[in-house]
């Protein structure tokens, strides 16, 4: 579904990023964990194309992201609240991104109904903009709206950040859901070793920009992170 | 805007030497009347622009709350921040080299220190003040309202305030020791601001952020426009929602009455004929004028989040010059009052309202393509006088904007009459349609070629 070849990005103060080589086949849940720094939205970033490689690219469905825009009907994302439209409140964001998507309203409606629990009814019909929502409404707005429209390739950003417990296991049984059953693919990022593990088939270790482990999620998979990340 | 403060230190510091002589030889009044009268307003409209353009203290208090800093310390440095504000420094620009002038010319030096000690006292109070009612837009519209209510009174000799208001200006000159009343008023005032300030310096109280009453609307009467809707749509919602475009939707209001200058020929350099249509190309596109520059910044805040979707750029560029179509329109039929000064000004902005949407909605969004100067809807502040107004390509897509219609005009005009004249303007706009698609093609290259430029430029500040 996804490959990235010989992809570097570098800046002024030096390299951020670089990937030789990645497969990421269609359907696989995705982890990409490493401390701050490491390149993780640096690598999602390219791969919406909202920044150019140095070098290399990125082929999405053999479409290459940074020279064609076909890639965006089937690629949904939540990277940051950059990514939400302040002065709309969550319903009106929702149909707007469902209207981008070539959603109706009632396609709309059917698709936020699965997931009132996940709302905890604190996102509909509160008569607040997305500006007045808390840090953690924000990001489940983002992360639902990413779920519109059909998407065969969704990004999310450390979603797992500022939720509340009960919010976060529910976001891993969605994103489990999308993967093994629907056959998305689900790229995510995470400081929070234990969700990543639990929702990722595969999970990926980038340390100043370079990809040190490509693990297969097993019971040991854990363990062995926590290792690492305490320098063992 | 440190161009613009440099400006206004400039024109108070030449008019605190100037006023006197001004008013002395061209009026043949007597200038410290002429002043002590002028000052109600004076002080009014200085409550305005500080309530416009003068930053709260508010902002930055938060981070101090968790420091071991006492309560009472906080408020005095937010208070005394603000004292030190440009906004009072500014009037002694005016009032120092004003009093020197007043010495020099045999005032007795005691009672001008009086008078100038009360002014500093006046000038404090409106600080004060201003940080009750800041964010209280009753309060404001209130002060506006006067102002101009007492202007046109006093304008059509019905009731002239400054009668009033004279003597007691007058009085710290004339008995030096009241001067000591708006001196102590100020402390009073900076009491009330500190006790004010302190019970409120809660997270839940004065420091909290107010939220507005969100209602969710369709605006399904939209949908005729098609899949250009879907943008559509929310543009109005941004222009109604957001502080920033409201300012800019007042301003192009203000816009529509900039004509008043040349139809009533009260400033003599707009006598000649052509500048009919400069004030027309104005009155009826202010809107276009300041919404239009800012295309795509009015986006900024969420770029990303456009440039990820399957955006159609040219129905989003469809979008904003329908809405420019729109309100040029509107603005038009609003105008139809300067009918009052002849068929002719009232002909200067129609032809003007043509040439706006033929010509100059092409060139303002092409011009807005290259600025990437992000905007920050939530605050008003910054909507006066950017500096992202003025650079090279833009003061360069001036020329077709207003030079171009004024020369086609004035070509007619001295050839067969105005009335050609505004033809050949109609014309030029007319002919500007045919280059719609052209124009919204070229747009959308730029759009492209300069996407990630834009996006690293609106990230930065944001």
């Amino acid at each position: 579904m996804i490959t990235v070849s010989n992809l570097s990005k570098t800046y002024n103060a030096g390299p951020v990023l670089n990937i030789d080589n990645l497969d990421i086949p269609k359907g696989q849940s995705f982890g990409l964990v490493g401390n701050n720094g490491a390149g993780k939205t640096t690598f999602f970033s390219l791969l919406l194309d909202l920044i150019q490689p140095t070098t290399g690219f990125i082929k999405s469905k053999d479409i290459q992201v940074n020279e064609s825009e076909d890639w965006k009907p089937f690629t949904s994302a939540y990277i940051d609240e950059t990514f939400l439209i302040g002065y709309l409140t969550p319903e009106e964001y929702f149909y707007f991104i469902g209207e981008l998507r070539g959603q109706n309203k009632a396609d709309v409606d059917a698709l936020l109904n699965q997931f009132e629990d996940f709302f905890h009814g604190e996102i509909l019909n509160q008569k607040k903009y997305l500006r007045d929502l808390s840090k953690g409404n924000q990001k489940k707005v983002g992360i639902i709206a990413a779920l519109i429209g059909n998407p065969e390739v969704i990004i999310l950003d450390e979603p797992f950040a500022n939720l509340d417990p009960t919010t976060q296991i529910r976001l891993k049984q969605i994103i489990k859901n999308l993967a093994g059953q629907q056959g998305v693919t689900v790229l995510v990022s995470s400081h929070d070793l234990m969700h990543v593990t639990e929702v990722s088939d595969r999970i990926v270790v980038l340390e100043k920009g370079e990809i040190i482990k490509d693990l297969a999620t097993s019971a040991a998979t854990l363990k062995e992170l926590e290792a690492h990340f305490a320098g063992e | 805007m440190v161009f613009g403060a440099l400006w206004m230190i400039a024109s108070f510091l030449l008019l605190g030497f100037g006023v006197y002589f001004i008013i002395e030889e061209q009026f043949k009044m007597e200038p410290f009347q002429v002043v002590n009268q002028a000052l109600i307003y004076y002080m009014g409209i200085d409550l305005v622009f500080r309530y416009f353009l003068q930053k709260m203290p508010v902002m930055n208090i938060k981070p101090l709350m968790y420091l071991p800093i006492k309560r009472k310390a906080i408020v005095n440095f937010a208070i005394g921040k603000t004292m030190i504000s440009f906004f009072n420094i500014l009037h002694a620009f005016f009032f120092i080299p004003f009093s020197i002038v007043l010495i020099m010319e045999g005032f007795p030096v005691l009672q001008v220190l009086a008078w100038s000690f009360a002014i500093l006292g006046w000038i404090y109070c409106n600080n004060f003040i201003n940080i009750f009612v800041n964010n209280k837009d009753v309060v404001f519209y209130a002060v506006i309202g006067s102002i101009v209510a007492m202007i046109g009174l006093q304008y059509y000799g019905i009731f002239d305030i400054t009668q009033f208001t004279y003597p007691i200006f007058n009085s710290f000159y004339a008995i030096p020791y009241l001067a000591f009343i708006p001196v102590v008023l100020a402390v009073v005032f900076y009491r009330m601001a500190f006790t004010f300030f302190k019970n409120n310096l809660y997270l839940d109280a004065g420091l909290s952020i107010k939220h507005d009453i969100a209602e969710t609307q369709d605006y399904t009467w939209l949908n005729r426009f098609g899949s250009m809707s879907t943008f559509l749509k929310n543009d109005i919602k941004l222009l109604r929602r957001n502080k920033r475009s409201k300012t800019t939707l007042l301003i192009s209001v203000l816009f529509i009455f900039y004509g008043l200058l040349f139809f009533t020929g009260s400033v003599e350099a707009y006598e000649g004929p052509f500048w009919r249509v400069f004030a027309g190309i104005f009155i009826s596109g202010g809107f276009l004028f300041t919404f239009g520059q800012f295309v795509p910044s009015w986006d900024s805040a969420y770029y990303p989040l456009m440039m990820s979707q399957n955006i159609r750029y040219k129905e989003y560029i469809a979008s904003k010059w329908y809405l420019m179509v729109i309100a040029t329109i509107v603005s038009t039929v609003i105008s139809v009052f300067y009918l009052y000064w002849g068929w002719q000004a009232y002909a200067a902005v129609v032809v003007g309202a043509i040439y706006n949407i033929g010509v100059n909605s092409h060139l303002v969004l092409w011009g807005g393509a290259y600025i990437k100067t992000p905007i920050d809807l939530t605050t008003s502040k910054k909507a006066f006088g950017d500096k992202q107004a003025f650079n090279a390509k833009t003061l360069l897509l001036t020329i077709p904007k207003l030079l171009l219609p004024m020369a086609i005009y004035a070509v007619g005009h001295f050839t067969l009459g105005e009335a050609f004249g505004f033809a050949l303007v109609a014309i030029a706009g007319l002919a500007g349609f045919l280059f719609k698609n052209k124009v919204f093609n070229i747009i959308e290259k730029v759009y492209k070629s300069e996407k990630y430029k834009t996006l690293a430029a609106y990230k930065q500040n944001n």
